[in-house]
């Protein structure tokens, strides 16, 4: 717009389609979404929180979260060994009871991925691998492709990528959209998930419109974090993405999924953000098909929990397998 | 002290309070702390230079929370402590009396004044925006509303006789309006203010709020008042006219704020009004249009 | 697949309701000398609840005269740092004993058990906190160096918001060093009986403090006593200018917090999600029964049709039944005279020509229950737009620039509230002054705290209860 006001009489008025192009016509789109009030927010999520989960609605919530899981390791330190521990918990999370449900996906690095598909072949249990220079970004974009390519190629059923903040808070919109497009497409069938890394974009208004950015591009599903950096998954975060798969869907049609990942450690935890699912985007949510857990400590305390309703009496730590 | 059993009594072990821990000096050193009437009492720490930096980095580090908490939840801590330090009333009485060489009677009027203090500055709390703050008239289309904020990190040397009830009257108006604080305490008489740092610990006072060292003014306060760290100072225990002067010359360097000490003797029981609160408080000021 | 949530109720062990109870005068529970008995029940099962009494003149009289011996023999004269050690003391045991008032307050009044215990008791312990504080200050509060307070007071409380009705009134009197009878409603009674053994509890002398129940007769005898030298009361404007007109002629001091019929503002650049909450909050927090409650929607008419669609998406989610669930968001109307005038004003609505939606809520069989309605269509010529309506009922009018809204906004004798949402920040400073409100809330609604003074402009009242401009209405100034 400030364009136009410079403009003179003489100049020839520009054509709509190239308004469209210009680079400010992402950051037109973007910031012409309704504004997050932070405060506003932050109180949704914490009355929400307060909502009071017993019996039978727990006992099924805590089996949807289970389902829900994308079990973790994302450490320097992974090693073959350490990948088929995870998939033989991710298959039987509770070795006592068999009517224990399994987790939705493991996710790890590409270099794991082989391992990881060798050992979750034929059980339903997604192969997730994070890809695109995770957890900075900060690479060639060439450098992503490949990783992502490679990871693919190897197994993977769904890659978790991560734009580049630098470029989101520079407001460089068309080069983070065009990765993410880049990615898709290299992701081919597998299922793409965005990381947004929330915890650098600081504003609720940057969540929204990363959120929105990245279901233009073709995402998937939506994820906040890396878990690498703090803070990660938040519930006003999450409420505020969950808003945006809801509004997209209103205008597009098209349901993405959502990932908070990082920092969700018990089934308390788990379950606000269950209550958060039903009460903003709705129960179509409720299902491993548009939203999981990015976790790993998670899975025991909910069956811990689990254990606490089948039996009438706490669990403990030596009473879970440690993985 | 004559016991009435043949049991041998267990001593405390007097420490700095430091970040919400109770330290010794990384200097390893003491010093003796004899009672009004000569007696030795207790070994107190002789804190060094290098304490008093550790102080500020705490109460630095303390500063951004303590100044977010809500107004009404510092108020809720500020009584809290009142509270704890009532139920400890016979033990200050006694430590108050061996200090200060008070009879029990006029001990325990020192203990409960000190008590009231904490009880009328925690309602401060969330009242001293009221009466220092305002909306502004001014003279065009604009919202004008000038709120006091806490200035920074705030170094108090504690009044050198009156143990207690002067220690809180210079440690209250300043942590109450956000700032947090690193006191010297009473050199001659510092085992009340240590005790009174157990009161500080148990109150849900923040960890840095308050940090106390006990030692010689004479060797900390020079360290305390040149930091370029700390943003006020608060002269009201220094006894020697020579080392306050030298402190605020000190503390010039970084423009901190200065309480001198104070002209003859002051009443601690009396009224203490609002100039505490406000040496230590800046205004700011906000201006927004008003248009549609 | 859906998540219904199992029922959670709040226990009720923790509360002992009594089958009746006395009037508390001068620090003890005492039979009535000529009263007769009400009785109050629970408006989500109409269960009786317990027996209470409608005091008489002649109670009244001695209330008011064991409130003047207080004042005169203890609490007047009293140093302000020991009355403050008291309003702290009550502070505390409001804190520790607040799970059980909250319950009683739900079991009594038919509100959420969740705003009950998160915005009721909270802000009561607050309230006589914040005061208490004020009592050994009120030489710095602005009003001149040595303030001195008025006496008796006689005040007055309405039901929606029982307990901490009283707070707002006993909290400043005493701190002022005023001595108070206190009337509760006659349908919510039971907190504020309750507190009375709270002052029990905290050795307040006997006196200072006194409760008596009843109903709008027992009211009229308080306010009309002789020896009485300040009127407080919320409720309805109709109450209120009974009240003032009683009061002319003598030297009684008065304040009035009355009706209201707010306009929240919405304009096209608000944060859409966030004046959603807001709007349901302002209308649907205590089912309506808000004197402040955002009972006007005042929508800027190029986003009318997607907020009301976010709308109604939103309220068909609130959660309507059993007051003690900690999961419901709407509880019972507080009496079946409240409902019928609820259902009355509804119904003119509809024949006034405005479309009336429901949220798609079952109603329990028992007790008193309306689900949250939105009218829209409605202009500022239908009664609904006009008339305190006092319930769950949101009437939605459109404007198209910022001086039509705070035309619309002001077209009503009352004045109490304001909401405006906008990201616009001059624009709420320009809107907010122009409004006629004593309250502005911008990108919020329908928050309070002890520091902040409340009130009216116009015929929703006069004087502020809260904050520093609280102590005016307590003190000789």
């Amino acid at each position: 717009m400030r364009k136009l006001a410079g403009m003179t009489a003489t100049t020839p008025l520009p054509a709509v389609a190239d308004l469209v192009n210009m680079p400010e016509a992402w950051r037109t789109l973007l910031h012409g979404l309704p504004s997050v009030d932070q405060v506003g927010a932050e109180q949704r999520a914490a009355m929400l929180a307060t909502r009071s989960i017993k019996t039978t609605s727990k006992a099924w919530a805590l089996d949807l979260a289970i389902r829900m899981v994308d079990l973790t390791t994302l450490e320097g330190a992974d090693t073959p060994g350490k990948v088929r521990a995870l998939c033989a918990k991710a298959r039987r999370p509770d070795p006592t009871d068999p009517h224990c449900p399994q987790v939705a996906a493991v996710c790890v690095y590409p270099s794991m991925v082989s391992t990881a598909a060798a050992y979750l072949a034929g059980t339903g249990i997604k192969v997730a691998s994070v890809a695109t220079a995770f957890p900075s970004g900060q690479a060639p974009l060439e450098v992503k492709l490949a990783d992502t390519r490679a990871a693919v190629a190897a197994g993977a059923d769904e890659i978790d990528m991560v734009i580049d903040r630098g470029a989101f808070l520079a407001g460089r919109y068309s080069e983070v959209f065009d990765q993410i497009a880049a990615v898709k497409q290299a992701c081919g069938n597998a299922h793409l998930k965005v990381i947004l890394e929330t915890g650098e974009l600081a504003t609720l208004d940057n969540v929204r419109r990363a959120s929105w950015l990245a279901m233009v591009a073709g995402a998937d599903f939506i994820k906040t974090s890396t878990g690498k950096v703090q803070p990660a998954a938040t519930l006003p975060v999450t409420l505020v993405m969950l808003e945006a798969v809801r509004d997209f869907r209103e205008r597009t049609g098209r349901q993405v999924g959502v990932k908070p990942a990082g920092g969700i450690r018990t089934a308390k935890d788990a379950l606000r953000y269950l209550v958060l699912v039903n009460e903003t985007a709705g129960p179509d949510w409720l299902d491993p098909a548009w939203f999981r857990f990015g976790a790993s400590s998670l899975l025991n305390d909910l069956l811990m929990q689990r254990a606490k309703l089948a039996t009438g009496h706490y669990s403990g730590h030596d009473y879970v397998t440690l993985d | 002290m004559p016991s009435e059993t043949s049991r041998l009594a267990v001593r405390k072990t007097y420490k700095l309070y430091v970040g919400g821990a109770f330290p010794r000096s990384e200097s390893g050193r003491s010093y003796p702390v004899y009672s009004a009437k000569g007696t030795w009492m207790a070994n107190a720490v002789l804190a060094s230079r290098k304490d008093v930096r550790d102080a500020v980095a705490a109460a630095r580090k303390a500063f951004p929370g303590w100044a977010g908490r809500t107004a009404y939840n510092r108020g809720q801590i500020l009584y809290r402590i009142a509270e704890m330090l009532e139920g400890r009333r016979d033990q200050f009485a006694t430590e108050v009396a061996e200090a200060e060489g008070l009879d029990r009677a006029a001990a325990l009027a020192v203990v409960d004044a000190s008590v009231d203090r904490w009880v009328w500055y925690a309602g401060w709390a969330d009242k001293i925006a009221q009466v220092l703050g305002n909306a502004n008239p001014v003279a065009g289309p604009y919202f004008n509303l000038s709120t006091p904020e806490p200035t920074g990190v705030v170094g108090v040397v504690a009044p050198a006789e009156s143990s207690l009830l002067g220690l809180v009257s210079v440690m209250a108006p300043v942590i109450v309006t956000g700032n947090t604080a690193v006191l010297l305490a009473s050199e001659e008489r510092p085992l009340p203010a240590v005790t009174f740092a157990e009161v500080l610990a148990t109150s849900d006072l923040p960890g840095g709020v308050v940090n106390l060292l006990t030692g010689r003014v004479s060797e900390l306060l020079p360290w305390l008042a040149s930091h370029f760290d700390v943003n006020a100072i608060d002269l009201t225990g220094v006894t020697d006219p020579e080392l306050a002067a030298e402190a605020e010359r000190a503390a010039a360097e970084n423009l901190k704020r200065v309480v001198r000490p104070p002209q003859g003797p002051v009443d601690w029981s009396a009224d203490p009004g609002l100039e505490r609160m406000t040496a230590f408080v800046e205004t700011k000021t906000v201006w927004h249009p008003k248009g549609m | 697949m859906t998540f219904e949530y199992a029922p959670a109720p709040e226990s009720t062990s923790i509360v002992d309701i009594r089958p009746s109870y006395g009037l508390f005068i001068d620090g003890e529970f005492r039979d009535s000398i000529d009263g007769d008995t009400i009785k109050t029940i629970n408006p989500a099962t109409e269960e009786v609840l317990s027996e209470v009494v409608a005091a008489g003149p002649r109670d009244v009289a001695a209330a008011v005269e064991a409130a003047r011996r207080a004042y005169q023999t203890v609490w007047g004269t009293m140093p302000g740092t020991e009355r403050a050690k008291y309003l702290y003391r009550i502070a505390r045991i409001i804190q520790e004993r607040s799970r059980e008032l909250a319950v009683l307050e739900t079991i009594d009044n038919g509100k959420p058990i969740r705003e009950s215990r998160d915005v009721d008791l909270p802000l009561v312990a607050a309230h006589f906190f914040y005061y208490a504080g004020w009592a050994d200050k009120l030489s710095y509060a602005g009003f001149g160096p040595h303030p001195r307070p008025l006496g008796v007071a006689a005040q007055v409380i309405p039901w929606n918001f029982p307990l901490l009705m009283l707070a707002w009134k006993i909290a400043p009197a005493l701190a002022c060093g005023n001595t108070v009878v206190l009337k509760p409603a006659e349908t919510t009674p039971l907190t504020a009986l309750v507190f009375a053994e709270i002052c029990q509890q905290a050795d307040l002398p006997p006196g200072v403090v006194n409760i008596i129940t009843g109903a709008g007769e027992t009211g009229r005898h308080l306010v009309e006593h002789p020896d009485v030298d300040k009127i407080a009361f919320t409720g309805s404007t109709e109450v209120g200018r009974q009240i003032a007109r009683a009061a002319a002629g003598t030297r009684k001091r008065l304040t009035l917090e009355l009706g209201g019929k707010a306009a929240n503002i919405v304009f096209d650049d608000a944060p859409l999600d966030q004046a959603v909450e807001g709007i349901v909050n302002g209308i649907f927090f205590n089912q309506g029964h808000v004197c402040c409650a955002g009972s006007r929607l005042l929508v800027q008419e190029s986003i009318h049709d997607e907020l009301l669609t976010a709308l109604k998406r939103r309220i068909s989610l609130l959660r309507l039944g059993d007051p003690l669930d900690k999961n419901t968001d709407i509880g019972a109307i507080n009496s079946a005279a409240q409902l019928e005038r609820i259902r009355a004003l509804s119904e003119i609505g509809e024949l006034e020509g405005a479309e009336r939606w429901s949220a798609p809520c079952p109603l329990p069989d028992r007790g008193f229950w309306f689900p949250p309605t939105v009218f829209t269509g409605v202009s500022q010529a239908h009664r609904i737009a006009r008339e305190e309506i006092f319930g769950p009922v949101l009437s939605v009018l459109t404007f198209r620039t910022p001086e039509e809204a705070v035309a619309k906004a002001n077209n009503t004798p009352y004045g109490l509230s304001a909401g405006i949402w906008t990201e616009k920040g001059s624009r709420i400073l320009w809107m907010a002054d122009r409004l006629r409100a004593g309250v502005v809330w911008a990108n919020t609604f329908n928050k309070f705290d002890p520091s902040s003074p409340f009130g009216g402009y116009k015929e929703s009242g006069y004087g502020r209860e809260g904050g520093r401009h609280g102590l005016e209405a307590y003190l000789a100034v």
